[in-house]
C-alpha cells in the first residue's frame, strides 16, 4: 500500500542538483531536473564514504540512465534504481517521488 | 660497511665531458666516487652545436647545458677557468694551471679539439679568427663591427654554419674551399653543386678549388688573400673553419699512446694505453678515426659510465649520418654517400625548379640501402636512415623512396617496419624495443615515455617517431586512442575551450545543445564550468553555473571524508599580521575547528558542517579575510621566503612580489590547481623550482621557472627566462597561464602538459616570448579580463540571501547531520571512526 507524503514545495529544490530532506528520521536526497520535470530520490548515505553526502553530488546521465556521482570518491549511482555503476554488489535505497501540483511528495516504501 | 670514496677526475667540461657527468650521476656507481672536473673556459658546458644562435640574440646562459645547481646537487667539484696542465701517471695526479693538485683513481680525458688553422703566412693577423668558443664569437662580433667583408676558410659543415653567422652580422660573405665542392665529406658533386647554387642565391659567394698561399695587407679592406691560381680576394675579417684537430697535448706529455696524426688512442671501452685513464669525444682516436660529431662522443661517454659500473659495453664506431639546415637549406647525408661500396648502384632525382637533389646508394642486389644525399628537401631522412641502419629490405623499386609521391600513398616507413633494435632516440640511445617495453609496462602517453625512457628529451628530433611507435603499439594492444572528453562531448577540452570562446557560449545548456548530447556528467560539467570561468569569470554559484561545479566549488569549501568541510582564507604570500592570526584562532575556537598550517603558508580550518560555512565566513570577512580558493582548480598560493626586507642574503623583495602575484591571479580558474613560489635569492628557500610558476631573484633581475611540480610525480621546473624586470615577468606569466588554460587537458598539471608538448620548452618559449603564433595579445587580454572581474566568492555569497539556501543540510529541518561525530586527539577534534569508539570519549558538538 502506497503512502505518499509531502516533504517540501518545488521551489525548495535546486535545479539540476540535489537537496537533502529529513523524512521520518531518514535522510533522503532529492534530485530535480526541471527540463524534463523529473524528480528522483535516493537515500543520502554514501556507502563508500560512509557519510551523508549524496545530495551534494553532480547529476547527469551515463548511457542514457540518470545518475549522481558521489562528491567524495566519485562512484556513480543510478538515480532510478540506486545501483552503483562501479560495483554491482552495492545498491542504495531508491524511493518513489513525484511532483503533485507544486508539492514534492515521497513514498518511503520500497522493495 | 663504508668504503672510502675513490676520486674520479674529468678533464674538460665541454658537451661530451658534461654528458659524461650527467650519465654518471644517473648511475648508482656515482656513490663510489668523489668527482672533480676541470673546465678551462670561464663557463661550464654549453651547446656548441647551436653556437650561431649567439648571434641571433641568445646569451651564454641560454646556451648553457648545465641544469641550475647541477654541480652542487651532485657534490661535483668544479674548477672553472682552470686548465688541467699535467698528468703524473705514476703518482696518479693531475696538476692545474692554478696549482690545484689532485690525486685520481680514474681519469677521463674530454679535452675536445681545436680549430685547425692552415699555416699560411699571415694566418695570425689580428682579423684572422676561429669559431669554437663563446669567446671566439665575442671576438668575431667585435671585429665584424669595423668590417664590411668576411671570408670563411672551409666549406664544410662548420664553415657554412660560420658563414651564416657572418652573413647575419651584415658582412658581405665569401666561402673559400680547398676541395672542388662544398661539404666534400658528406655530399657528392651534384649535391654539392645544388647546395652551392642555393647558398649563392642567398647572397654568399662561394669559391671552390682555392688554395690560400698568403694573407697580407689589402687595398680596400684590412686584408687580402692570395690563392695558388693567382687570384686575390680582398676581405676585412677571415674566419678559419678548416677542420678540427684533437687536443691531445696533455696526453702526449704524459706518454699516453697517440695516433700518427694526433688523437688519444682508445679501445672499445674508451680506455687509453693506461688502464686508469679513459678518453672520450673529439680528443679520442678509435680505430684510426676521430669523430667530430657530438652523438658519437655521447656514446663514448655512456660506454665509460657502463664500464665503470662493470657492465658490458663497448664503443664500436658510430654512424656519421647528419641532417641539418644550413643557411635555411636542408642538407642530409647518410652512410656511403659517395657510392664507394663494391657494385653499388645509385638512383638520382634532381628538380631544377624547386632546387631539390636526392640520391640514394643501393647494394648490388638492390636489397639494402647503403647511403643517401639529400639537398633542398630532407624530409625523407628519418625513413632512409632507418632503412640504412637496420638493413630493412628495400621496396622493389628503390627509386620510389626519393621520387616525389603524387598520390596519397605515403612513402614513409611505418613504425611497424622497424626492428626492435632500431635506435629511435640517438641522444639517449633508446631503441624501439626499449619504447615497446615501456609501453607494455604501462606508459600510454609521450610524456610518460619521455619520463620513463628519456626518448625525445634530448634534441627532440625523434618526438614524431616516438609518438608513432606509441600509437602503433597501443593500437596493437587494442587500445583505441580516444581523446573525447566524455560520452557527452566528442571533443577535447581544448576544442571545447575554442568553441566556447569563439561562439561566446556562456551556459552549459547552450553548449551541450549545440555541440553535445545527453545531460552531461561529473566529467564534462566541471570541465565546462572551469572553461566558462576562465573565459567569462562569472560568479560560480549563479543558478545555471552552480550545478556544474565539482564537490568543492559547489560549496566553496573542501569536502572531507566525513562530509564536513575545511575552510582556507587567503593569506597572500604567507604574510599575516598578529591581529589577523588572532582572528583565525578565535574563529577556529568559536566553531571548534581543527586547525593546521598548510604547505602553502596558510591555515586550514577543518570540521565545519555545511550549515556553518556562511557563519564562519561572515566572521572571517568582517575581520578582513577573503576566500583562499583552496576549493578550486585555480591559483592556490604564492609561497615566499622572507626576502630582502629581513634576510641577510636576500637580493630582492620576494614577499612583496608574491603578494602582488597572488592578488593578481587569485580566483583564476584553470585545468588544475596552480602553485607559485618566489625566492628572494638563489638559496631558494621558497622551493620555487618545484612549482608551476617559480620566480627567483638574482642581481640581474627575476628568473622565471615554469612547469615544476612536487607531489606524486615531482618535476624540476624549467628555466624559462632570466634578467626580467617585474613588468616583463608579469607579462610572461599572464601569457603562460592563459596558454596553459587554453591548451591543457582536463586535470592536467603544467608539468604533464609540458612533458606532452610537442617541441617542449623551446616551443613554449617561441609562443610566449617570441609570439610565433601571434597569440600574445589575446592571451594577455584573456588574463586581464579575469584580473579585472575578480570577486571574493564568499563575500558575494553571504551578501545574497538566495545563495545561502544551499548551505543547509536539510531543506525541511534545522537539525544537523547526526552521522558527523568527532573525537578529541592532541587537544583538537577529528572525525571519529568506528574503531575509535572503544578508546576515546565521543564529543558532542552543538
Amino acid at each position: 500500500m502506497s503512502h505518499w507524503q509531502t516533504i517540501c514545495e518545488v521551489d525548495a529544490l535546486q535545479a539540476n542538483s540535489g537537496v537533502c530532506a529529513l523524512v521520518e528520521g531518514q535522510q533522503v536526497a532529492v534530485f530535480y531536473m526541471p527540463k524534463s520535470q523529473s524528480v528522483f530520490a535516493l537515500h543520502n548515505y554514501d556507502p563508500f564514504a560512509k557519510a551523508n553526502v549524496l545530495s551534494r553530488g553532480i547529476i547527469g546521465d551515463l548511457k542514457g540512465e540518470p545518475i549522481v556521482a558521489s562528491p567524495v570518491y566519485k562512484q556513480h549511482f543510478n538515480l532510478k534504481t540506486g545501483c552503483c555503476l562501479e560495483d554491482e554488489t552495492v545498491k542504495i535505497p531508491a524511493y518513489s517521488v513525484r511532483i503533485d501540483q507544486s508539492h514534492v511528495q515521497i513514498n518511503l516504501d520500497y522493495d | 660497511m663504508n668504503t672510502p670514496k675513490k676520486t674520479l677526475v674529468v678533464i674538460g667540461n665541454g658537451m661530451v665531458g658534461h654528458h659524461f657527468l650527467t650519465s654518471l650521476v644517473n648511475s648508482p656507481i656515482k656513490e663510489t666516487y668523489h668527482i672533480v672536473t676541470f673546465c678551462e673556459e670561464p663557463r661550464a658546458a654549453y651547446d656548441r652545436v647551436h653556437l650561431s644562435a649567439f648571434f641571433s640574440g641568445q646569451t651564454a646562459d641560454d646556451l648553457s647545458l648545465v641544469e641550475p645547481g647541477f654541480f652542487e646537487q651532485h657534490g661535483i667539484t668544479l674548477h672553472i677557468g682552470d686548465k688541467a696542465a699535467q698528468i703524473n701517471r705514476e703518482e696518479q695526479t693531475v696538476l692545474s694551471d692554478k696549482g690545484v693538485l689532485i690525486h685520481y683513481d680514474t681519469l677521463v680525458l674530454a679535452t675536445g679539439s681545436f680549430p685547425f688553422v692552415p699555416p699560411v703566412p699571415g694566418h695570425d693577423r689580428p682579423e684572422c679568427l676561429v669559431y669554437r668558443t663563446i669567446e671566439d664569437l665575442e671576438a668575431i662580433a667585435t671585429v665584424a663591427q669595423k668590417s664590411k667583408v668576411g671570408v670563411v676558410v672551409g666549406g664544410g659543415l662548420l664553415g657554412l654554419e660560420a658563414a651564416k653567422a657572418l652573413h647575419d652580422l651584415g658582412l658581405k660573405t665569401h666561402v673559400v674551399e680547398f676541395a672542388p665542392r662544398l661539404m666534400a665529406v658528406q655530399l657528392d658533386e651534384a649535391g654539392g653543386a645544388m647546395l652551392r647554387h642555393k647558398i649563392e642565391h642567398l647572397g654568399v659567394t662561394v669559391h671552390t678549388g682555392k688554395n690560400t698561399q698568403l694573407i697580407t695587407d689589402g687595398e680596400h679592406c684590412f686584408n687580402k688573400m692570395c690563392f695558388a691560381d693567382g687570384e686575390e680576394l680582398e676581405t676585412d675579417l677571415i674566419l678559419f673553419s678548416a677542420g678540427i684537430r684533437p687536443r691531445d697535448d696533455i696526453a702526449r706529455a704524459c706518454g699516453l699512446e697517440v695516433g700518427p696524426r694526433g688523437g688519444i688512442v682508445i679501445d672499445n671501452q674508451c680506455k687509453t694505453s693506461d688502464a686508469n685513464i679513459y678518453a672520450i669525444g673529439e680528443c679520442a682516436l678509435w680505430n684510426g678515426m676521430i669523430y667530430g660529431l657530438v652523438a658519437p662522443g655521447y656514446a663514448m661517454a655512456r660506454t665509460v659510465v657502463a664500464d665503470l659500473a662493470s657492465q658490458p659495453a663497448s664503443f664500436t664506431g658510430a654512424d656519421m649520418s647528419t641532417k641539418l639546415k644550413l643557411m635555411g637549406v636542408d642538407v642530409a647525408s647518410i652512410g656511403d654517400a659517395h657510392a664507394k661500396s663494391q657494385g653499388a648502384l645509385t638512383y638520382t632525382y634532381q628538380n631544377g625548379d624547386l632546387e631539390v637533389y636526392k640520391r640514394i646508394v643501393v647494394s648490388a642486389d638492390k636489397k639494402q640501402l647503403l647511403g643517401a644525399v639529400l639537398v633542398g628537401d630532407a624530409s625523407g631522412y628519418s625513413t632512409l636512415l632507418q632503412y640504412c641502419l637496420n638493413g630493412i629490405e628495400l621496396p622493389e623499386h628503390p627509386d620510389t623512396l626519393i621520387l616525389p609521391s603524387r598520390s596519397d600513398e605515403s612513402g614513409g616507413l611505418g613504425p611497424d617496419a622497424l626492428p626492435l633494435s632500431a635506435q629511435i632516440c640517438s641522444c639517449y640511445d633508446v631503441s624501439k624495443g626499449d619504447i615497446c617495453q615501456a609501453i607494455e609496462a604501462g606508459c600510454s602517453t609521450v610524456g610518460e615515455l619521455k619520463a620513463c625512457t628519456k626518448a625525445g628529451s634530448g634534441c627532440g628530433g625523434c618526438a614524431a617517431l616516438v609518438k608513432s611507435v606509441l600509437n602503433s603499439e597501443l593500437t596493437k594492444q587494442g587500445v583505441t586512442v580516444n581523446t573525447d572528453l566524455c560520452e557527452h562531448f566528442a571533443y577535447t577540452r581544448q576544442d571545447l575551450f575554442t568553441l566556447i570562446k569563439v561562439e561566446k557560449i556562456t551556459t552549459f545548456d547552450d553548449l551541450i545543445e549545440k555541440h553535445g548530447h545527453g545531460l552531461g556528467c561529473d566529467i564534462c560539467k566541471p570541465t565546462v564550468a572551469s572553461i566558462l570561468a576562465s573565459n567569462w569569470n562569472d560568479f560560480v554559484l549563479k543558478p545555471d553555473l552552480a550545478p556544474l561545479q565539482d564537490s568543492n566549488d559547489a560549496f566553496l569549501a573542501n569536502i572531507q571524508k566525513d562530509g564536513t568541510y575545511s575552510v582556507v582564507p587567503r593569506i597572500a604570500g604567507g604574510e599575516i599580521s598578529p591581529d589577523m592570526l588572532i582572528t583565525l584562532g578565535q574563529v577556529g575556537k568559536k566553531y571548534q575547528l581543527y586547525t593546521k598550517i598548510t604547505g602553502g603558508q596558510r591555515v586550514d580550518l577543518f570540521g565545519a558542517r555545511v550549515e556553518q560555512l556562511p557563519l564562519i565566513w561572515k566572521d572571517l570577512i568582517d575581520a578582513g579575510f577573503e576566500s583562499g580558493h583552496a576549493y578550486g582548480k585555480s591559483l592556490r598560493t604564492v609561497k615566499s621566503c622572507v626576502g630582502s626586507n629581513w634576510c641577510r642574503y636576500g637580493v630582492d623583495d620576494s614577499v612583496g612580489l608574491a603578494i602582488e602575484l597572488e592578488n593578481r591571479y587569485k580566483g583564476l580558474r584553470s585545468p588544475h590547481k596552480i602553485k607559485f613560489a618566489v625566492s628572494g635569492c638563489t638559496r631558494e628557500c621558497a622551493e620555487a623550482q618545484g612549482k608551476d610558476v617559480g620566480i627567483i631573484a638574482t642581481e640581474h633581475g627575476w628568473s622565471l621557472y615554469v612547469c615544476g611540480n612536487g607531489g606524486m610525480k615531482p618535476r624540476h621546473a624549467d628555466l624559462f627566462a632570466t634578467h626580467l624586470d617585474k613588468e616583463t615577468l608579469i607579462k610572461y606569466i599572464d601569457r603562460f597561464l592563459s596558454f596553459y588554460i587554453r591548451t591543457a587537458d582536463r586535470l592536467q598539471r603544467t608539468s604533464v602538459w609540458m612533458e606532452n608538448m610537442e617541441g617542449g620548452l623551446d616551443y613554449l618559449k617561441s609562443v610566449i616570448i617570441e609570439d610565433n603564433l601571434g597569440l600574445c595579445e589575446q592571451l594577455e587580454e584573456q588574463m586581464q579580463h579575469v584580473v579585472d572581474t575578480y570577486q571574493c566568492e564568499w563575500k558575494t555569497t553571504i551578501e545574497d540571501e538566495s545563495k545561502l539556501k544551499r548551505f543547509k543540510h536539510f531543506i525541511n529541518s534545522d537539525q544537523a547531520d547526526d552521522n558527523i561525530v568527532f573525537i578529541e586527539e592532541r587537544g583538537q577534534l577529528r572525525p571519529a571512526e568506528t574503531k575509535d569508539q572503544k578508546h576515546f570519549k565521543l564529543v558532542e558538538v552543538a
